[in-house]
């Protein structure tokens, strides 16, 4: 039988990663034959890290996902530079922008999402571009754009604080640019934090040089002098960055028939209303997974690749558990599940912690002794014990004083700050079983000294680690002869 | 009566503790501990107590033959020419390979030579291998890949101690080598000491930073780090340009593994990944360091590589006084595995498929390169074969207690009931010596001659201190016994360890592990010696890979390799992880161990260690009897409620025997490389026992 005829439209972390993992349960390209159609001129790359590209701390190349030997190497037909202009579902052939078609047994859309861009007066120009000096955070080339304006001292607009928005703000405040955010909301992040951690997260970003506008929409953009916002104000800016959020890329699908509601409608095994049309990632709308985000592309391409060579018919996607984390050097937030819970909810167990003068607030959700939700801002040792708890639906610790601290598990070697205090039974030298009483034994039975007690009891001769423990119970002993 | 000294080393880890022995008998012999290089005058409770299983009520002393499915007591005589007619029958009724052979990582040099020789010369069985299949084979296979080859520090040990950084991956030394702590002082106290384990051990309580990984996701964790590192702009960009190969083949794989990406599949923080990068790279001088926790998985050696990989980023293997090296678990887990007891192997770290090899080694034993078999199955393979269609039909088991320390031991012990011959050499009647039909008393290290090479690749001798009980013999001499009694002269199976290592010199001279310029006599002179040392005026090679790698262009290799996570993974049935390991009072099966009362009276007993609130879901209090589940079997242990430990997770120590057996529960998934099982993670559940108080 002659393999399966895939292909991909979109050559982005989900598009990469479903071919990744094709290859990866059908190496030798048995089951399935791949193209991959990319309408940007690069290699896919970690979209991610485009905030750590911005911030600095990564080289552009260090984001590719694949090097030009990919596609051959796994024995891909990779096109890139080349977008998709329809698709003919009866023929079940795609017509792309070079002019040629690509015939199917399989189509997955992977088109990714677009940003949006809010209704102000004087954001784009008459052909639907941005205006000067107006730019978005979604490509590799955005990157490259933004750093070259972005220069220290310079002002620079962020129009939404989202994630990314707030992501971009830090890196541009940390390369020293002037950076505002303008957010129309109440609240930074309000898709995932609740009011007394946006606060918290505001202020710990304000001392970071970073200013805000929060509940203020702009109304106006100038390039060159910057936005008027609704209360008549003005924010400089020589740059405004976009980041008011994105929506799916659906006008392929659209206009193929598909069903289509705020992205293209798709059940647990991935497919469209047309059975041999597949969509994934953020284009996608599984009524169990959250848009805009990698983890449900990346658990939505291994599902998909299960059932295209015929791995695991049987595999399907359920939705998933997310985590948010905001990547800004410095502060760790992390915020998953329900998290504007009330309190006094029954049925609910929520515990808080704010501590806004020490930068940190921590909000825990349970549901039935597990994890429903979580904010902790400054807390990364529990953040990441939460997080799996979360994952993988194991029962919260009873101590949760500690559970939503993070704080550091007891335990440790006893010290000789207090030899008198130490119970007779506590263990000194673990490595020769030497318990305080013993050493006070050998004492009393004429070993008076560090060296006799070592003698005597061997401890302190394995590890060493106990030497000063020991010094200290002899010092002890020797004082309360 | 005067007391001769004998300066020796300890019989139990690879760190090979300097000891002085006095006394010419069991009743009068004492210790202490020598101010020898790696312990520089410490010794662990195990080798404080060392001498009292010499004169052990429980020690076997005289040979045993089983009758009428009793072991009776037997000449050696009797026994040893049963053996020999049974298997020169089964060899001719089914062929050579009907007969196998399973050594062990305590072995000295000599013995593991000897053995080897004896399975391809005397028995002509390609199935040969042995209990260091379960420790070190998935390092050994990672280093030979990155470097080209493998010796587990490529340093002295002592070279620690001026380390500012170092890093442990899945080490335990606390509890395994305590003495081995003393060289970590340095990087402890100022703070650069980094502990992965998931487990809060002793090693992790002295921890300047713990990572505490989910069981089997450590090669995240490693990729983690290594993303942290070129993120914050701390790789040797001209250590990797200068002296390595495949960085950008690892980055595409690395960079799909950011920080926070790794904390959701470890549960170890972003900003603990990052401040472990930052330690390491901005350390003077550091060590990335692994041993079991990162061996044992189905993934091993991709995992020990991760870490390799991280230490190349870094710069540290190959620069003096900075490195990547494997902590050695057993006395001779560096020697057992280069002298020719594993199954693809031959004396001097030889490959048995290399023509050129084959010829040097058949030479050297006087017989042609066509009658040496090939490769033979690898240690669980070989054991799971028996009672097979090919498999083997008789056993000979030196230095290993396999009913305790292979995985899934219900199959194994099922697979050794199915053999038509069982036969071991042991010190005590051990739970695999229980099951056999001839049991040989063999003597122990303080009554015997012989080398080993400890985990720094340096060799050892240990000397002879006191006879071994009247009607108790060498390894040596029952190895030489079997062979002459299949026919070989006498001369070729020599039973003297000297006269054995001067064997084993020529066999390994021109290999990787060549030992030709190393002597007794300049063993007994306190030469520091670590292989190669390829000629008797040779000062030996402490530090490897100063100025080239062993690799073909004499460059290190970036291994690409992908995180996949344990074989099994928990569900409902079995909603737990279960990780076994070891506690400072045993080592290994126990065998030793549990027959020394001071030890065994600290540890009597199994346990499991567990959260409390994970033990009061199950109805289990402290000190409850639990039974543990897997889907290979079950066993039963004490409960040790203990904080420092994932709530999913439980933690057995695999030193103790019949139904108190962790490995009643392991997962015996291979890594397809090193064939190394996956002792570190399994899906259990646990209940309380009920039927025992």
């Amino acid at each position: 039988m002659s393999p399966m005829n895939v292909v991909i439209a979109g050559y982005g972390m989900a598009g990469a990663r479903l071919a990744d993992e094709m290859r990866t349960r059908d190496p030798l390209g048995e089951a399935t034959s791949i193209t991959v159609i990319g309408a940007e001129p690069h290699h896919a790359y970690n979209r991610v890290l485009l905030s750590s590209v911005l911030a600095g701390s990564l080289r552009p190349s260090a984001v590719l996902l694949h090097d030009e030997k990919w596609a051959r190497a796994k024995g891909i037909d990779l096109r890139i530079g080349v977008g998709t202009t329809a698709i003919d579902p009866t023929a079940r052939t795609v017509t792309l922008t070079d002019g040629g078609t690509v015939g199917y047994d399989a189509l997955v859309l992977a088109t990714g999402s677009r940003p949006w861009i809010p209704p102000v007066e004087g954001l784009t120009t008459d052909d639907g571009g941005l205006a000067e000096g107006a730019l978005t955070l979604r490509t590799i080339d955005d990157c490259a754009q933004i750093r070259h304006r972005a220069k220290p001292g310079s002002p620079v607009a962020v129009l939404g604080g989202g994630v990314l928005g707030l992501e971009v703000a830090k890196g541009l405040a940390a390369i020293g640019a002037t950076v505002t955010v303008v957010h129309p909301g109440d609240r930074v992040m309000e898709r995932q934090l609740d009011a007394r951690a946006a606060r918290v997260l505001t202020r710990v970003l304000a001392s970071h040089g970073i200013g805000f506008r929060i509940g203020d929409a702009a109304a106006r953009y100038v390039p060159g002098a910057g936005l008027k916002l609704g209360d008549g104000s003005h924010v400089e800016a020589a740059t405004v960055i976009v980041s008011a959020g994105v929506r799916p890329e659906t006008t392929l699908a659209d206009s193929a028939g598909l069903l289509v509601g705020n992205g293209i409608v798709v059940d647990d095994a991935l497919r469209t209303s047309d059975g041999r049309i597949h969509a994934i990632g953020d284009c996608a709308q599984h009524p169990s997974a959250v848009a805009g985000l990698v983890q449900p592309a990346w658990e939505q391409a291994s599902v998909l690749a299960d059932l295209l060579t015929g791995t695991d018919g049987a595999a399907r996607y359920r939705g998933s558990r997310v985590v948010t984390r905001l990547k800004a050097r410095g502060i760790e937030l992390t915020a998953l599940g329900e998290t504007c819970t009330d309190p006094d909810e029954p049925g609910a167990e929520v515990l808080t912690f704010d501590d806004p003068a020490g930068c940190r607030y921590a909000k825990l959700v349970l549901r039935e002794n597990r994890v429903a939700g979580a904010i902790l801002l400054g807390f990364p040792d529990a953040a990441a014990t939460i997080a799996q708890l979360h994952d993988r639906g194991v029962p919260a610790h009873s101590d949760r004083l500690g559970l939503l601290l993070g704080r550091a598990l007891p335990g440790g070697a006893p010290t000789a700050s207090s030899p008198a205090g130490l119970p007779a039974n506590a263990l000194v030298c673990r490595c020769n079983s030497v318990s305080k009483s013993a050493l006070v034994d050998a004492w009393r039975a004429g070993a008076a000294d560090v060296a006799a007690l070592r003698t005597a009891t061997r401890a302190a001769t394995g590890c060493g680690s106990c030497a000063d423990t020991v010094q200290g119970i002899a010092d002890w002993l020797a004082d309360s002869a | 009566m005067s007391r001769s000294i004998t300066a020796t080393h300890c019989p139990y880890c690879a760190l090979q503790c300097g000891m002085n022995l006095s006394g010419g008998t069991p009743e009068t012999i004492e210790v202490r501990p020598r101010d020898f290089a790696v312990n520089a005058g410490g010794l662990c409770q195990k080798g404080w107590t060392s001498p009292a299983l010499l004169g052990s009520p429980s020690r076997l002393t005289t040979p045993l033959i089983r009758e009428a499915g009793a072991l009776r007591e037997a000449s050696w005589d009797e026994a040893l020419d049963l053996v020999a007619t049974r298997l020169r029958e089964l060899r001719a009724e089914h062929g050579a390979d009907s007969v196998a052979v399973f050594g062990g990582g305590g072995l000295t040099n000599e013995k593991s030579y000897l053995l080897g020789k004896f399975a391809r010369v005397a028995l002509g069985t390609s199935q040969i291998d042995y209990n260091g299949r379960f420790c070190m084979s998935s390092a050994a296979a990672a280093a030979t890949k990155a470097f080209g080859l493998d010796r587990g520090l490529p340093f002295p040990v002592t070279d620690l101690a001026g380390a500012d950084a170092v890093l442990l991956a899945g080490a335990n030394p606390a509890e395994t080598m305590p003495p081995f702590l003393r060289h970590l002082r340095a990087a402890r106290a100022k703070g650069g000491l980094v502990v992965v384990d998931p487990r809060r051990t002793p090693t992790a309580e002295q921890a300047s930073l713990h990572l505490a990984p989910a069981p089997g996701t450590d090669l995240a964790l490693a990729l983690g780090i290594l993303h942290a590192t070129v993120e914050e702009g701390l790789t040797d960009l001209s250590y990797v340009a200068e002296r390595t190969t495949g960085f950008d083949e690892l980055w595409r794989i690395a960079a799909r593994y950011w920080p926070e990406h790794v904390e959701r599949i470890t549960g170890v923080a972003a900003a603990d990944q990052r401040k472990a990068a930052r330690l390491l790279a901005t350390a003077g001088n550091a060590y990335v360091l692994t041993a079991r926790g990162t061996e044992q998985h189905a993934t091993g050696v991709d995992t020990v590589n991760a870490w390799i990989n991280l230490a190349l980023a870094l710069g540290l293997p190959g620069k003096a006084g900075s490195g990547w090296g494997c902590l050695t678990g057993q006395g001779n887990g560096q020697g057992g595995r280069e002298h020719g007891q594993k199954a693809d192997q031959l004396p001097g770290y030889r490959g048995i498929t290399d023509v050129a090899a084959r010829e040097h080694v058949a030479k050297v034993w006087g017989v042609a390169e066509h009658t040496l078999p090939g490769k033979g199955r690898s240690a669980y393979e070989l054991l799971d074969a028996v009672g097979g269609a090919d498999g083997p039909r008789a056993l000979l088991v030196f230095g290993s207690n396999i009913a305790v320390s292979a995985p899934h031991s219900s199959n194994v012990v099922d697979r050794l009931s199915t053999l038509d011959l069982l036969v071991t050499s042991d010190i005590v009647l051990s739970e695999t010596s229980l099951l056999a039909d001839v049991v040989f008393p063999v003597a122990q290290w303080a009554e015997e001659e012989g080398t080993l090479t400890n985990l720094e690749g340096r060799v050892l001798l240990r000397s002879k201190a006191l006879d071994p009980p009247a009607a108790v013999r060498t390894d040596l001499a029952v190895i030489a016994g079997l062979a002459r009694r299949l026919g070989q002269p006498a001369s070729r199976f020599p039973f003297e360890a000297e006269a054995v290592f001067g064997e084993l010199r020529a066999a390994s001279k021109g290999g990787p592990a060549d030992y030709s310029g190393i002597s007794y006599d300049r063993l007994r002179r306190g030469e520091a010696l670590h292989w190669p040392v390829p000629s008797p005026a040779h000062p030996g090679t402490p530090r490897l890979f100063l100025d080239t790698f062993a690799t073909e262009d004499g460059k290190a290799r970036f291994v690409p390799a992908e995180h996949k996570g344990p074989s099994e993974l928990p569900d409902e049935e079995f909603p737990l992880l279960a990780t076994t390991g070891r506690v400072l009072h045993h080592y290994q099966s126990g065998a030793q161990t549990r027959n020394i009362a001071v030890l065994n009276a600290v540890e009597p007993e199994v346990y499991v260690e567990i959260h409390p609130d994970t033990a009061g879901r199950a109805g289990l209090e402290h000190g409850d009897i639990a039974r543990v589940r897997s889907r290979r079997g079950e066993m039963r242990a004490r409960v040790r409620c203990v904080s420092g430990i994932l709530a999913d997770v439980v933690f057995l120590p695999f030193h103790y025997g019949g139904g108190q057996r962790a490995n009643l529960l392991t997962n015996p998934e291979l890594d397809p490389q090193s064939r190394m099982p996956e002792f570190k993670v399994c899906a259990v559940a646990i209940e309380p026992a009920g039927d025992i108080a």
